[in-house]
Parts: C-alpha cells; sequence; structure tokens
C-alpha cells in the first residue's frame, strides 16, 4: 500500500475542555476504578489534589474534541471502515483535578506503510490553565490493506 | 518490589453494559462497540470491549503495583491486539523490569480467554 504523507507535520486547532466533577467520577466509574480519591473531594484534597483528581487514563477525555478533526480530516484520508487502534502512548505530568480547563493541540507526527497496512500516527500535547503540561499522547492508527 | 518479580494479578469481569457505560464516560460511541447487530455485521463476534477501556485496566494495575497513588503512572505505551468482549474475565497480569533511582518499569499484558488483548505494555512509575 502506498500512502500520502505530504501532511506529516499538519496541526489542528487547540481544543479547551472544562473538567467536571460529576465527568471524573462517571468515567472512574466505568473502568472500575474505586479509589476514594477519584471520587471524594475531601479524601481527594487531604491527598494533596485541588479537588477529585482524575485517573491518569481520563486523558483520553479530554483529548477526544482534539482528536476528532485529525483523524476525521479527508485531507488525511483515514478509510474507517479499515481502521484499527493499533497502539497508544501516553506520558503524564502534572495531574488533572476537577475545575481544572485543559487545552489540547494535535499534530500528525507520521504517516507511513508496512507491509499491506498504512500507519498514521498522531501526537497530542495538554496543558492546563496554568500552562502546566498534563499529558502528552502518540495515538497510532492502523488501516488494514489488502 | 524486586526487579523480576510479579505485579499483583488484577482481574475484571466487564458486565454486558462496560461498553455502553465505557462509550458514555468517554464519548467513543463507535457502534461496534455498543450494537452487537451492527459488531455482527461487520464481522466481528459481536459487540467488542473498546481498547483504551482495556488500557485503563493495565493503568490501574500498574497504579495498584506502585502503592496506589495515580500520580506514580509517569509513561504507559500499549499495543491493541485481539478484540475483547463482555462477560468474560480480563486478567492484567506483569512483571518488574527495572527498579532504579526511585523509578519502576514493568512489562504488562492483558489476557481473555487465553488471548492477549494488550500485549507489549510497559509502564513506568515513580516511587515516592
Amino acid at each position: 500500500m502506498s500512502v500520502d504523507t505530504s501532511r506529516i507535520g499538519k496541526s489542528y486547532p487547540a481544543f479547551e475542555y472544562e473538567v467536571g466533577r460529576e465527568k471524573i467520577r462517571e468515567y472512574a466509574s466505568a473502568v472500575g476504578e474505586g479509589a476514594p480519591v477519584h471520587h471524594d473531594r475531601e479524601q481527594a484534597c487531604g491527598a494533596g489534589f485541588r479537588d477529585v483528581v482524575a485517573p491518569p487514563m481520563f486523558c483520553v477525555v479530554y483529548c477526544a474534541g482534539a482528536m476528532a478533526p485529525a483523524v476525521l480530516d479527508p485531507a488525511i484520508g483515514i478509510d474507517f471502515a479499515r481502521l484499527l487502534h493499533g497502539a497508544q502512548e501516553f506520558v503524564w505530568s502534572e495531574p488533572v483535578c476537577a475545575g481544572d480547563v485543559i487545552r489540547t493541540s494535535v499534530n500528525v507526527k507520521d504517516i507511513y506503510d508496512k507491509g499491506p497496512n498504512a500507519f498514521y500516527v498522531f501526537e497530542s500535547r495538554s496543558t492546563n490553565q496554568d500552562g502546566s503540561e498534563t499529558a502528552r499522547g502518540t495515538w497510532t492508527n492502523i488501516v488494514r490493506g489488502g | 518490589m524486586r526487579a523480576g518479580e510479579r505485579i499483583p494479578e488484577l482481574a475484571v469481569t466487564p458486565d454486558r453494559y462496560v461498553p455502553h457505560r465505557y462509550a458514555g464516560a468517554s464519548g467513543d460511541f463507535n457502534p461496534i462497540h455498543i450494537d452487537a447487530e451492527f459488531a455482527r455485521a461487520v464481522g466481528l463476534p459481536g459487540n467488542i470491549l473498546h481498547g483504551l477501556w482495556g488500557m485503563a485496566q493495565v493503568a490501574r494495575a500498574s497504579v495498584a503495583s506502585a502503592g496506589g497513588d495515580p500520580r506514580a503512572l509517569r509513561r504507559l505505551s500499549v499495543q491493541f491486539r485481539g478484540m475483547g468482549v463482555p462477560e468474560q474475565e480480563v486478567t492484567v497480569s506483569g512483571t518488574v523490569r527495572d527498579r532504579s533511582d526511585g523509578r519502576m518499569v514493568l512489562d504488562v499484558v492483558a489476557e481473555q480467554a487465553g488471548n492477549q488483548i494488550i500485549r507489549n505494555a510497559e509502564a513506568e512509575l515513580e516511587l515516592s
């Protein structure tokens, strides 16, 4: 499969996400995370957090609105019928708590083919209202060929 | 925990509605996760678990192995492979690959009925 690599380096407008306390609780419950710091404000503050703290993987929630325009970009041309989420990496810095406002920017890190498959790699970087980085993500999507 | 030691195994059986709750919580409403009929029409055995739900289980097991503080998890990379399905136990297991200078690196996998649904997971933890 030969892929169009001309969009490597393309970046997308930043997306802002306001972190709600109930959203953190809802997410924590959906993944079976029962630790009190993700549900109870007093317990979270007692552990040194500003408010109820999000589990690390909550980053997928605040990144979703930034990722969608990139993955759906017709100029990239991902064929959704054959799309697989191949790999994922996150690097975390500042914890995210209820009340935070997270800004995420996304760019196209790499596009390449390997055998019959095409690989589309996106990079996200998220910062909070103080400008501190909360998470960086590397999202690898595979479009199966053949 | 020392290098070579196994981390405590996490076992979880996602009930039939976990993909629906995860869809609502995450915003990922891809019908292959919540509509069994649609999933079968595109060649899947039925509606399948979200890969990122599985990655969240790997994150939970990793954080637990470092004492439970979510700030301990600094990096996690995974590869998604075989599909996971609801109503079957998922186990997350791993080994300490390296431990030095207050940091610990784990090799982790998530399995269901003998299939690895997440493989080559690598977690980096900062120990307080």
